[in-house]
C-alpha cells in the first residue's frame, strides 16, 4: 500500500450545547481551518470529499444532505457519506487515494447530539426485535462490561478512577475539552454511583461540535509544501452484535485490527483511543498490545469530550498533529461505533 | 493504478410490499446467500461487507448494520456503512468496488436494502427540520413542478410519462422478482388512475417495496477463476451538488451530466446510445426516462421523450437502446436498495443472466442511481468484455 499524508486537522470546541447552530455553522469554522493549513480555497481544490454522521442525532433523515452546502460544491463534486463516524470516511477516502481515483481528499464529521438523549437514542441501534424494544441505553451496556471485569478481578475501581483522572488532567492543555480538572483518582472514588459501577465521570460527556481533515498523496504533499504525518498502516473490524456472546473484557474485533495496520511494527509514542467509558481505555490499551512506555490520550480522550461521529476522525487527527508538531514520531488512533466496542477501527501513523 | 474488479455474483430477493415472512436479517440474508450461491462461494470466502440503505428513520434503526454484522456473516471482518440519500444503492457498489480496485481485498460481499413496510417512508422524509423550510409533501411532491417544467420546456406530448409507466411494467412483467406484475397494463389504465401530483398519476409512481439486493465483487484472478461470466467494471463515478442554489439546473442537472462524461470516459463510451447495449436508471416517476435520456447524452437536450415516443428503449418493441429491461424502479422499489439493483441488473445483461428480460447479446451497460433533491449521481458501467 501507499503512504498516505495528513497535512490538516482542525476541531471545534467539544460544548454541551450549540444551541441554535446549525450543521452547516458548526462545519464551517474547521473547514475554513483546514483550507487554510493545506493552503487551498474550497472543497473544489481536493479530489474527493467523504463525511460522517448519523440522522438520529439531530432527528431528521439526511441530516447530512445540510452538510453539503457547506462544501461550495458548485460546480459538483466528487462526495460521498458514511453513516458512521467520519474515521471510517478516512477509510473510503484512503481507498480512493490507494486506487489512484483521488490524489487528495477532505474529511469531515461533525454532531448535534444535544437535541435528544443520547444514550436512549442509542438504544436503537440494538437489535431491533430482540433488544431494542428493552430501551436498553448505552451507558447500562457500558456498565455490564465494567461488571464482569470488576467481578473478574481483571481491574478494580481505583484503575478506572485513574484513568478518568489523567484523562480530565490531560485535558487542561487541551483548548477543545469540554472537562477538565486536576483533582486525583482517590478523590474521584468519593464521587456517587451514577449506574453502578460506573459513577458519572466513567462515562465521556456528550458534546456538539464537528472536526475537518485533509489527506493526499505524499506527493502532493510535497508539491504544496506542508508538512504532514503519514498513515502507514489502517483497518477496520466488526464483532458479533450478541453481547452474550461475546467476552466482554476483551476488544477482539480491535486486535484484530491492530495486528493489520502493523501497530506491533514499531515503538508506539502515544495512542489515541476512543474510550467513551474509563474501563474501555484499559480494554483498548490490552487489545493494542500498547506498553506503559506509550502515553495515552494527551488530549484527554473522549472522556473529556466526545462528539459522536467526528471523535473517531479526530483521535487520528491528535496523534497527526502532535507528529507533525514533532512531540512523537510514531503514534496509534483508534475509532469505535456500536455498544461495547462493537466495531473498530486502527490507525498507524508516522513521522515522514 | 486502479486494479480490474468485477462483479461475479448477483443475488436478489423478491420484491413486494411487506416481506412479512422474514426480518430484516433474514432479508438482507437471503440476497446474500443467493450472490454466493450464484458466484460458487461460501461466507469463508468474502474478506468484507459493505453495506447500504437510505436514511435509517425508514426502519427506525440507528446504524443497521451493527445488528446484521451476524446475518452477514461479518464477525472479525471489515463492515462499511454507505448513506448518499436515494443514490446510496449506486455508492455503496462504488465504495464496495474500491475495496477491490485499490487492491486492499480481494473479494467482497456488498448489501443494500429497504424494509419499507416497518415504517413510512413518507412520514420519515417530512420530518420537519430545524431551519429549514418544510417540505411536506414527500418525493413525488419534490419532483413534480421540476417535471412541469421539462414539459414546458420540451414541448413533450402530455403521455410521453404514461408511456414510460406502461412500458417499464411490461419490462417488469417479464422479472418475476419485480414487485409489480402488471401484464397487460394499458396506457387507458395509467391515464385514468388518480392524479398524486400534477402531472404524476399513481401509476406513473414507483411502489413502496421491501427487499435486498447483493453483490459480490472479486479482483481480475479470482474473476477469472468465477464459474459464471463476470461482469467488468469498466467506469465507476459519482458527484455532489447542493440541494438549492441560486441559478441551479434542476430540470437538468449539472452533477448528472458531469457524472455522466466521468463515467463514459473512464469507459470509453463516446455515443451512449450506440456505444451501450441497455441501461439500468433510477427512474421513481415516470418522466424522469425522458429527463435522464437527456441528461446522460443518449438524446439532445428538449428530445428525449423523442426516444420514449418512438419505442427506443423499449426491450419488448425492439428498441435500440433498451432502459430498465428489469422493469426498473418504476415496478420494484425498495429505496436503499434501488440503485444497487439498477447496477446489479447492469451487471446481470452482460453476463447474460437477466433470463426472461435479457437483452441478446448485451455486451456494455449502464447502472444508473440518483437521491436527494435529484443532487447526488452515481454511475457504473460494466461489460461483458474485459478492459
Amino acid at each position: 500500500m501507499r503512504d498516505v499524508a495528513i497535512v490538516a486537522f482542525a476541531q471545534s470546541n467539544c460544548q454541551r450545547d450549540a444551541g441554535a447552530q446549525n450543521e452547516v455553522e458548526l462545519i464551517m469554522p474547521v473547514l475554513q481551518e483546514v483550507y487554510k493549513q493545506a493552503g487551498i480555497t474550497n472543497a473544489q481544490d481536493v479530489d474527493f470529499t467523504c463525511s460522517g454522521s448519523c440522522d438520529y442525532q439531530q432527528g431528521a433523515a439526511f441530516a447530512f444532505v445540510a452538510g453539503v452546502d457547506a462544501l461550495g460544491a458548485v460546480p459538483p463534486i466528487k462526495e460521498s457519506h458514511v453513516e458512521m463516524d467520519a474515521a471510517w470516511a478516512l477509510y473510503e477516502a484512503w481507498l480512493k487515494i490507494q486506487m489512484g481515483h483521488a490524489e487528495s481528499a477532505l474529511l469531515y464529521g461533525f454532531g448535534k447530539s444535544s437535541p435528544g438523549e443520547l444514550p436512549i437514542v442509542l438504544s436503537q441501534q440494538l437489535d431491533p426485535y430482540y433488544l431494542a424494544p428493552l430501551w436498553v441505553d448505552s451507558i447500562a451496556f457500558a456498565a455490564m462490561q465494567a461488571r464482569t471485569m470488576l467481578d473478574s478481578g481483571a481491574i478494580t475501581e481505583l484503575d478506572m478512577a485513574e484513568v478518568v483522572a489523567r484523562s480530565r488532567n490531560n485535558a487542561l492543555s487541551n483548548p477543545y475539552a469540554q472537562l477538565k480538572s486536576d483533582g486525583d483518582a482517590a478523590s474521584l472514588l468519593d464521587e456517587p454511583m451514577y449506574m453502578s459501577p460506573l459513577r458519572r465521570h466513567d462515562c465521556c460527556p456528550i458534546s456538539d461540535g464537528a472536526c475537518a481533515m485533509i489527506i493526499c498523496t505524499v506527493e502532493k504533499a510535497e508539491e504544496w509544501g506542508k508538512p504532514y504525518a503519514v498513515i502507514k498502516g489502517i483497518d477496520h473490524r466488526i464483532e458479533t452484535h450478541h453481547i452474550g456472546s461475546r467476552d466482554l473484557s476483551r476488544s477482539v474485533s480491535t486486535e484484530i485490527a491492530g495486528k493489520a495496520a502493523g501497530v506491533a511494527s514499531g515503538p508506539v509514542d502515544v495512542a489515541e483511543l476512543y474510550a467513551p467509558f474509563s474501563h474501555q481505555e484499559i480494554i483498548l490499551k490490552q487489545a493494542l498490545g500498547l506498553s506503559d512506555d506509550t502515553v495515552i490520550n494527551p488530549s484527554g480522550g473522549v472522556l473529556a469530550g466526545n462528539v459522536m461521529m467526528a471523535s473517531g476522525l479526530s483521535r487520528v487527527g491528535e496523534v497527526a498533529m502532535r507528529i507533525i508538531r514533532g512531540e512523537a514520531k510514531r503514534g496509534v488512533a483508534h475509532a469505535t461505533s456500536g455498544p461495547c466496542l462493537q466495531q473498530n477501527l486502527v490507525t498507524v501513523l508516522e513521522a515522514k | 493504478m486502479a486494479q480490474l474488479a468485477a462483479v461475479v455474483g448477483v443475488g436478489q430477493t423478491k420484491y413486494k410490499t411487506k416481506r412479512k415472512d422474514v426480518s430484516i436479517a433474514g432479508l438482507v440474508r437471503e440476497a446474500a446467500i443467493a450472490a454466493l450461491e450464484d458466484a460458487d462461494l461460501t461466507w469463508d470466502d468474502i474478506d468484507a461487507v459493505i453495506l447500504g440503505k437510505a436514511p435509517d428513520m425508514f426502519e427506525g434503526i440507528i446504524m443497521p448494520e451493527l445488528y446484521l454484522t451476524d446475518a452477514l456473516g461479518c464477525n472479525g471482518k471489515p463492515m462499511l456503512r454507505v448513506h448518499t440519500a436515494g443514490s446510496v444503492g449506486g455508492s455503496t457498489a462504488i465504495v464496495a468496488a474500491s475495496y477491490v480496485q485499490s487492491g486492499v481485498f480481494k473479494r467482497i460481499l456488498t448489501v443494500s436494502f429497504e424494509k419499507q413496510s416497518e415504517s413510512n417512508a413518507m412520514w420519515a422524509l417530512s420530518n420537519p427540520q430545524p431551519f429549514s423550510p418544510h417540505l411536506n409533501a414527500g418525493a413525488g411532491g419534490y419532483f413534480a413542478p421540476i417535471i412541469r417544467e421539462y414539459m414546458r420546456r420540451s414541448d413533450a406530448p402530455y403521455d410521453a410519462g404514461i408511456k414510460v409507466a406502461v412500458k417499464d411494467r411490461l419490462h417488469g412483467a417479464r422479472n418475476p422478482l419485480a414487485h409489480l406484475q402488471l401484464p397487460n397494463i394499458t396506457m387507458k389504465e395509467v391515464e385514468d388512475s388518480p392524479m398524486l401530483w400534477e402531472p404524476l398519476r399513481f401509476l406513473e409512481a414507483c411502489p413502496s417495496s421491501d427487499g435486498a439486493c447483493a453483490m459480490i465483487i472479486a479482483n481480475e484472478d479470482l474473476a477469472t477463476k468465477s464459474p459464471r461470466k463476470p461482469a467488468w467494471i469498466r467506469g465507476t463515478a459519482m458527484r455532489s451538488e447542493p440541494t438549492m442554489y441560486a441559478g441551479r439546473e434542476q430540470v437538468n442537472p449539472q452533477a448528472g451530466i458531469d457524472c455522466a462524461k466521468d463515467v463514459y470516459a473512464q469507459a470509453g463510451i463516446h455515443n451512449p446510445r450506440k456505444d451501450l447495449d441497455c441501461a439500468e436508471v433510477y427512474v421513481p416517476f415516470s418522466w424522469y426516462e425522458p429527463m435522464w435520456l437527456e441528461n446522460l447524452g443518449f438524446a439532445d437536450v428538449g428530445k428525449g421523450w423523442e426516444l420514449t415516443m418512438n419505442n427506443a428503449t423499449s426491450l419488448i418493441e425492439g428498441g435500440d437502446i433498451p432502459w430498465n429491461c428489469s422493469g426498473g424502479v418504476l415496478s420494484s422499489n425498495p429505496i436503499g436498495a434501488s440503485g444497487m439493483i439498477r447496477f446489479a441488473e447492469a451487471a446481470q445483461q452482460v453476463r447474460g443472466e437477466a433470463h426472461g428480460h435479457q437483452v441478446e447479446g448485451a455486451k456494455t451497460a449502464l447502472g444508473h442511481a440518483y437521491g436527494g433533491g435529484a443532487q447526488f449521481f452515481s454511475m457504473w458501467v460494466v461489460s461483458a468484455d474485459k478492459p
